[in-house]
């Protein structure tokens, strides 16, 4: 099932479950998602709103609240699972050896702290700096995300600066603790779309400087094929294909990575005019059986709807769950 | 700041000003204070006389000139029952009831801001239930009810706590205060107590609403995210944000505990201005309702401006304009 | 429509709350009390003829020297406590629910008309509002009473000066927030008359918040009027509620007869109690984000 060649992932995600208890039936969220990451790399993890990319990053923090719950599977940091571990590994690994990227700017910083004492919250947590070297450490980590007179910005609030360079802040304090593994939760998404190149620029940049992971969770496929090592698509809480990213956007083999890429207006991918997959999510209370895509797949066929297609090899790095996957070349 | 220092001015002049116009209207209805002040076998011209120097028999608007002129200058005129002018009898009883309601108001702050925190956090729990439904049936109940209660029980029954009056007071810069003697704290804890539940309970679930809402904010799993622990997130980051809206309030509830200290100073036969005001309705004591209405009115929107001047200390994104 | 309601996410988590259902059986006890209470007692209080001095001050029958016709035992004039509880019961929940009424038709009007219409009408009544929003309610009340003297129709009219403006406020404000939205933009348009689309299309929108208001301020309207009642400005000896109940046991509460004054305010504290329960309860049910 490996579709990277790394010995020893950094972070190996294995069948994870997460579900929602509510009155209206369980929402299976992620259910059943494996992935692996290794040192340096950079993955994609893809899908539509609604498809349960959040609720990923959130279970590999530990994040999740009531009325969700993990109901099962593995994540593996250095091979040491984090399901079991308790609240306090848990914390060492927030902030310290994985950190997190939030969408909005707007609301992830406390409006009554000044930015620095929110940075220096991270160093007070993970390190036993002193006072003098934990500024000058926020310091130097706020220039580096390219905000100047970062001395003087330090003892603002975060109203007093704009959403770009909120996100610039958060970065920054998401980077401060020098984590191997950050996950970005659509870090551009509410932004301005000339700032949104800027912020993406400025977390490769980061990254590969520190020599960190990152998990890119976004519905813009545009934005990973830049970045991404490899891709992760998922579907109603399900991995419908996976692999390198350059055989991924060129060659997919799942009608649904298909879809998502004959909707990017690219030039590189020009067709006559813009696609889009028809129809909408499915209720993710209400599954129906077999494929969950097949309502809106051009290629359904009876099978599809008895039986639900299994995680398989298909051409070049490509794992795809289909039971008629598209072949080089093909179209959907 | 000066702008908005003068904004703020002129918009509590005109409150007041506002204040007093109803005041003037709703007292044209209370009878005729000319029998007040007259014997009860006065003749008519006697009583036209009498009329005569109160000013009652000039136009509505010429009286209310006249009303607005001297309460311009401080001159609230002589109270009808006492022969003393209203200004000094009400400012005599202050003391008592600000002491009054300020224990009240630090017995509430001091029980609402722990519990309703706790609350909050922990919305499931068996305690945090309880003393949610403590405080809805804090404000469920009469306070002037429970302190009858509390009279009979403590007072009546037991005999642990004295039901009514000051006690001994001490002097200090010339206003009589209880709290400086053993003997008016024993006082003051039964009407002090009745006072508060009610906003006691208020304040306890505002604070809980604020902690539950603040919860939900994305700013605080970021800072759980950051790795800090539920305890640093629920304090640092939450408890802060969560008193926003209490302070809000706060101004409001302080002006409720005045309103209620009527009725708390009426069941505990507490000297203070509360205890006057009702005295005085019975009387139709017109000029000391009238002192009591504006200063309470003055008191209200002086409260009102230093709550505004707090919430933009705590909250940096408000600023004076 | 009854399955649909029976199966609703509403009454699923009615049934699981039990503070809901306390508050609703609660009230549900004091809708009886107030209807057919009257039936159960033999005694009318304000009928002298049936009263007896011979009775007076009887204390609860579980006490020595109670009776058991007067299981709450009697006043200063032999009158059943019990049985003055039911009538006074009357007298209260009667003011609450038509000062709601009242309010709540005054101020959703006045609501609508200065949230649809704006400018000048809609400053004059919000800033008439703010005024007396600053002010504690007991207090203006208070101030009414003692200006226009006791009677129940005059508690019920300062109720309504003090109970109209949160409906007003909260209707404007979802009035506001209707107007902006297209399909009204749309009919104004198309022509129809502002009467019919603030019929048609504001007012069933902006009326869901009033229900936990309107709740919630029986209970305190209730408490408010035993408040004034209790300070001799509220309803008049000849029509006791609860509160005014309240004072006359408390004349003679040094002399230990607790039970004339201390019966009457457990049956305000439960009626209001149940209320609450109940208004808590919508509330959190009508306002999901709050959930």
């Amino acid at each position: 099932m490996m579709t990277n060649d790394t010995q020893n992932p950094l972070l190996a995600v294995r069948d994870l479950r997460t579900y929602f208890h509510t009155f209206s039936g369980t929402v299976k969220a992620v259910n059943g998602v494996s992935f692996e990451i290794g040192e340096g790399e950079v993955m994609g993890l893809v899908g539509e709103s609604g498809g349960g990319k959040s609720v990923v990053g959130f279970s590999v923090l530990g994040l999740i609240d009531e009325p969700g719950k993990i109901e099962g599977g593995e994540i593996l940091l250095d091979g040491q699972d984090l399901v079991t571990a308790g609240e306090d590994r848990l914390r060492e690994v927030r902030g310290r050896e994985i950190s997190m990227v939030f969408q909005d700017p707007m609301t992830s910083l406390n409006p009554l702290h000044t930015v620095g004492r929110q940075m220096d919250e991270v160093l007070r947590l993970h390190t036993k700096l002193d006072a003098d070297a934990r500024h000058q450490a926020c310091v130097e980590m706020l220039e580096s995300v390219g905000i100047s007179q970062a001395a003087e910005r330090l003892k603002a609030f975060p109203h007093q600066f704009s959403g770009g360079m909120r996100q610039r802040v958060v970065i920054a304090i998401a980077l401060l603790a020098r984590p191997r593994l950050i996950i970005a939760d659509e870090p551009t998404t509410a932004l301005d779309v000339t700032i949104q190149s800027q912020i993406l620029k400025l977390m490769r940049q980061q990254i590969a400087d520190k020599g960190a992971s990152m998990i890119l969770i976004t519905h813009d496929l545009a934005v990973v094929s830049e970045m991404a090592d490899h891709i992760t698509v998922l579907y109603c809480g399900n991995v419908v294909e996976r692999g390198k990213t350059r055989d991924l956007i060129e060659t997919p083999s799942h009608p649904y990575t298909r879809g998502l890429i004959d909707s990017i207006p690219d030039t590189a991918h020009r067709h006559d005019r813009l696609m889009q997959i028809p129809g909408s999510v499915p209720d993710i209370r209400n599954l129906p059986k077999g494929c969950n895509f097949r309502d809106r797949c051009p290629r359904a066929q009876a099978l599809c709807a008895q039986q639900e297609p299994v995680l398989t090899k298909q051409h070049a790095t490509l794992w795809a769950a289909c039971h008629y996957p598209l072949k080089p070349g093909e179209t959907a | 700041m000066f702008g908005y220092l003068l904004k703020r001015l002129i918009q509590m002049t005109l409150v007041l000003w506002v204040v007093s116009v109803i005041v003037f209207l709703m007292m044209s209805f209370t009878g005729d204070p000319v029998f007040m002040v007259v014997p009860i076998d006065a003749t008519d011209s006697e009583i036209a006389q009498a009329r005569r120097l109160l000013g009652l028999d000039q136009s509505p608007l010429v009286q209310y000139w006249r009303f607005l002129t001297s309460l311009v200058q401080g001159d609230f005129g002589q109270s009808y029952v006492f022969r003393q002018p209203a200004m000094t009898l009400i400012l005599e009883r202050l003391p008592a009831t600000v002491e009054m309601v300020l224990v009240a108001m630090v017995m509430a702050v001091a029980v609402a801001i722990p519990l309703g925190v706790y609350a909050g956090a922990n919305p499931e729990g068996r305690l945090s239930r309880t003393i949610m439904a403590g405080s809805l049936l804090g404000i469920s109940l009469p306070g002037f009810w429970v302190g009858m209660v509390l009279i009979y029980l403590f007072a009546v029954h037991w005999g642990v706590f004295p039901s009514s009056g000051r006690g001994d007071t001490a002097e200090l810069f010339g206003l009589r205060i209880s709290l400086l003697t053993w003997d008016g704290w024993h006082h003051i804890i039964l009407p002090a107590v009745t006072l508060s539940l009610g906003t006691m309970a208020i304040l306890l679930r505002m604070t809980r609403a604020g902690m539950m809402e603040v919860g939900r904010q994305d700013f605080m799993k970021f800072a759980r995210a950051k790795g800090a622990t539920r305890h640093d997130v629920l304090y640092k980051h939450g408890l802060k944000n969560a008193l926003i809206p209490v302070v809000t309030i706060f101004g409001l509830q302080l002006g409720d505990l005045i309103a209620f200290a009527t009725i708390t100073e009426t069941i505990f036969s507490w000297p203070g201005m509360g205890k006057l005001l009702i005295d005085s309705i019975y009387r139709a004591d017109r000029p000391v309702i009238v002192v009591y209405l504006m200063l309470v009115a003055l008191i209200f929107v002086v409260i009102n401006f230093l709550v505004d001047l707090v919430y933009t200390l705590i909250d940096p994104r408000i600023s004076l304009k | 429509m009854t399955t649909g309601f029976l199966r609703s996410e509403f009454f699923h988590n009615y049934k699981r709350s039990t503070s809901a259902i306390v508050g609703s059986g609660l009230m549900l006890f004091f809708a009886a009390c107030v209807l057919i209470g009257p039936f159960l007692v033999t005694q009318n209080p304000y009928d002298i003829a049936s009263l007896d001095l011979m009775d007076s001050y009887k204390p609860p029958m579980w006490l020595e020297g109670g009776d058991s016709r007067f299981p709450l035992g009697t006043d200063g004039q032999g009158r059943d406590v019990w049985a003055s509880i039911l009538y006074g019961a009357r007298i209260s929940v009667f003011i609450g629910l038509v000062a709601m009424i009242a309010s709540c038709t005054i101020g959703t009007l006045l609501g609508l008309i200065a949230g649809f219409y704006g400018g000048v009408v809609d400053s004059v009544i919000m800033r008439i509002a703010d005024i007396q929003l600053s002010f504690p309610s007991i207090l203006i009340a208070l101030f009414l009473m003692s200006a226009v003297g006791t009677g129940v129709d005059k508690v019920l009219i300062a109720l309504t000066a003090v109970g109209w403006v949160v409906y007003a406020r909260t209707v404007r404000g979802s009035t506001l927030s209707e107007i902006e939205k297209e399909y009204v933009q749309a009919a104004k348009v198309a022509g129809l008359p502002n009467h019919k689309i603030i019929r048609k299309h504001v007012l069933p929108n902006v009326l869901t918040p009033l229900i936990v208001i309107a709740t919630i301020q029986v209970g305190t309207f209730v408490l408010i009027e035993a408040s004034l009642s209790f300070l001799g400005v509220g309803v008049p000896i000849t029509q006791p509620s609860l509160g005014l109940l309240i004072k006359n046991g408390f004349d003679v509460l040094f002399s230990g007869l607790w039970w004339t004054s201390v019966f009457p305010g457990f049956a305000i504290m439960t009626l209001v109690f149940g209320i609450n329960l109940f208004g808590d309860f919508l509330r959190d049910e009508l306002n999901p984000r709050l959930k």
